[in-house]
């Protein structure tokens, strides 16, 4: 018995494999073409070999934005992998009216970057929430410039991701949760292990997996940060220009009727080079816990 | 993973029917259900658990009221008051109605939509379609057409971002909503979801409607559709909710004011056209109820399909 004509399959694809080329394979490679000229985007251009690397390589702007993405990373990486996993247990348990909390805690992460953003932004305002609140409760006796000095708008922007992460990570670790098997808790119980000690000898390596899968999200999402940060501190990246993320310079080369397209893909070359790494990473540690069981 | 949840959740019903279960009877012979050793719900308990949600409830939508009660503050109000009032005193909805006189805003939520609709229907029809020929059906290439598939998952969106601008451009779409909805309309990740939820499906089931006479197309709508209700939801959840809070790629696509989607609106409000806080507040508002409240409506398939397996990684 057949199940289907040789060509039923094509057809069926056609429209998915028409975006796979279009708008995946060809721009991928696209990029990396454009990235060796200086195609302007009204103008065009042409070839001109590593310049555009030469110039991302001596650009103080990369430089700017290199060190805030490490700052990015190194902050939410352990924040978001910890947080997000108390929480996952906290709602682990089905109590009444669990399910209201779960979809409140959900919130953040379905509202856009832009409105938490500009919400943030107003609390932070010189003259805002939390200003207000420090200064009320006596805890500051100047106005803290949340959103004007340089390290506090980045803080200010890896805080703002936290909170908005917090939901999403924690979906995640809901179902690995699941899988953390109850007899090895109630043994460590029986054994005298308290919630602490059982938390990072039975919950933590039960879901390693997951907790591994989700650092790597974590790394990489905070290289691909643009709207909190464009939103908190501006278009140009905070009031001396410093706070700007790797994204927000692509965007800023390509803007206008002059965009610098060649450009821009050079650093969207540099920054899949850096998205790899975690990636890289993941990969390593996947074989070799695959040679170890 | 899927599989050891689906397992464990299985051994963990069968225990509740019979609790006489070898190894574990012999360490609680009085264990029924839940162990009332280390885990049971005491009141002591409860009360710190319910006290620790409340308060990562105020954190998580505390700033999004605190929003909501700036934008119904009159202009008569000092929002800016050290003497923090949590609830406006004379609630008015005159900032949105200078939202209204300020933006188009009507016209952003309208764009919004509109892209929001047309990537749901792309990635519900586009995707389900590969999805099902990628685990169902046997052809040349498969294995290497999937490869490719799962390849384009380690590109983040952003790097192909000029590329995509350049093409829109050069296909004369720049600075128009179907320039927007374009490259969105149907995303790999989908596809390889639908892929895996359709991969979960009984071969034998197939192969009797295969024996039945059953087109392709009656197989994937009749036997293959029912079974992956809850990934769908959630694809279509996500592709709404996608287009509907896009910032980037609508702000390098989109120029004339008129054309904007509603984030892209907002960015301007903030500072360019408005420093009113209360105006802008209620700005945020419109581009934040409306989703939540689709989220409130859809959230049980919503996390019904993640529960299904839905989203992993």
């Amino acid at each position: 018995m057949r199940s289907h004509r040789f060509y039923t399959p094509w057809l069926l694809m056609l429209p998915a494999l028409v975006w796979l080329a279009l708008f995946s394979v060809w721009p991928a490679i696209n990029t990396v073409t454009l990235s060796f000229t200086n195609v302007h985007q009204l103008t065009g251009g042409h070839f001109i070999g590593l310049k555009n690397y030469w110039l991302l390589w001596h650009d103080p702007h990369i430089r700017d934005a290199v060190i805030n993405t490490i700052v990015f990373m190194v902050i939410c990486v352990p924040l978001l992998t910890l947080l997000p996993l108390l929480l996952a247990m906290l709602v682990q348990r089905n109590i009444r009216g669990i399910a209201f909390f779960r979809t409140a805690f959900y919130f953040p992460v379905i509202a856009s970057a832009v409105t938490v953003a500009l919400i943030w932004k107003w609390m932070l305002d010189d003259r805002g929430l939390f200003n207000n609140l420090l200064q009320t409760m006596g805890v500051v006796h100047k106005t803290v410039p949340f959103l004007t000095d340089r390290w506090l708008l980045l803080l200010s922007a890896i805080a703002l991701t936290v909170w908005k992460g917090l939901g999403y990570y924690m979906l995640l670790y809901m179902s690995a949760l699941g899988s953390v098997r109850r007899e090895l808790h109630e043994a460590a119980a029986v054994d005298g292990a308290g919630s602490v000690r059982r938390f990072w000898s039975v919950t933590v390596p039960g879901v390693r997996g997951t907790m591994i899968l989700i650092a790597v999200l974590i790394a990489v999402n905070a290289m691909r940060v643009f709207s909190e940060l464009y939103i908190l501190g501006g278009a140009t990246g905070g009031v001396g220009g410093q706070d700007v993320s790797i994204v927000m310079l692509v965007q800023q080369a390509a803007s206008g009727s002059d965009g610098r397209l060649g450009y821009a893909s050079a650093i969207s070359v540099f920054l899949f080079f850096l998205t790899a790494i975690p990636l890289l990473f993941l990969t390593r540690l996947n074989k070799n816990s695959q040679e170890e069981s | 993973m899927t599989a050891t949840t689906a397992e464990d959740s299985r051994e963990r019903e069968t225990r509740g029917k019979r609790p006489a279960r070898r190894g574990t009877a012999v360490r609680h012979p009085d264990r029924k259900g839940r162990s009332p050793i280390f885990d049971a719900p005491t009141p002591h308990g409860l009360v710190l658990r319910y006290t620790a949600l409340v308060i990562v409830l105020l954190i998580s939508i505390g700033p999004m009221l605190w929003e909501l009660s700036t934008s119904l503050k009159s202009k008569a109000e000092d929002v800016y008051t050290q003497n923090i009032q949590l609830l406006p005193h004379h609630p008015t909805l005159g900032n949105y109605g200078e939202v209204q006189n300020t933006i188009p805003v009507w016209h952003f939520a309208v764009n919004s939509l509109t892209v929001a609709v047309i990537n749901v229907t792309g990635n519900v029809i586009g995707a389900t379609l590969a999805g099902y020929v990628l685990a169902r059906l046997k052809f040349k290439g498969r294995k290497l057409l999937l490869g490719v598939f799962v390849a384009t998952l380690i590109l983040p969106a952003e790097v192909t971002i000029i590329s995509k601008f350049q093409m829109i451009t050069s296909m004369g779409l720049g600075d128009s909503i179907l320039g927007v909805c374009l490259p969105d309309m149907i995303a790999m990740t989908n596809v390889l979801l639908m892929r895996n939820a359709f991969m979960a499906l009984p071969k034998e089931v197939e192969e009797a409607a295969i024996i039945d006479g059953a087109t392709v197309l009656q197989r994937m709508r009749y036997v293959g559709l029912p079974s992956v209700k809850g990934t769908l939801s959630v694809i279509s959840i996500f592709a709404f909710i996608g287009a509907w809070d896009d910032f980037l790629w609508p702000l390098l696509v989109l120029q004339s004011p008129n054309k904007l989607t509603l984030t892209v609106g907002l960015s301007y409000l903030n500072g360019q056209w408005s420093h009113d806080p209360r105006t802008i507040a209620a700005g945020t508002m419109m581009a934040l109820l409306p989703i939540l409240a689709l989220f409130l409506i859809l959230q049980r398939y919503f996390f019904r399909g993640v529960a299904e397996g839905a989203i992993k990684g």
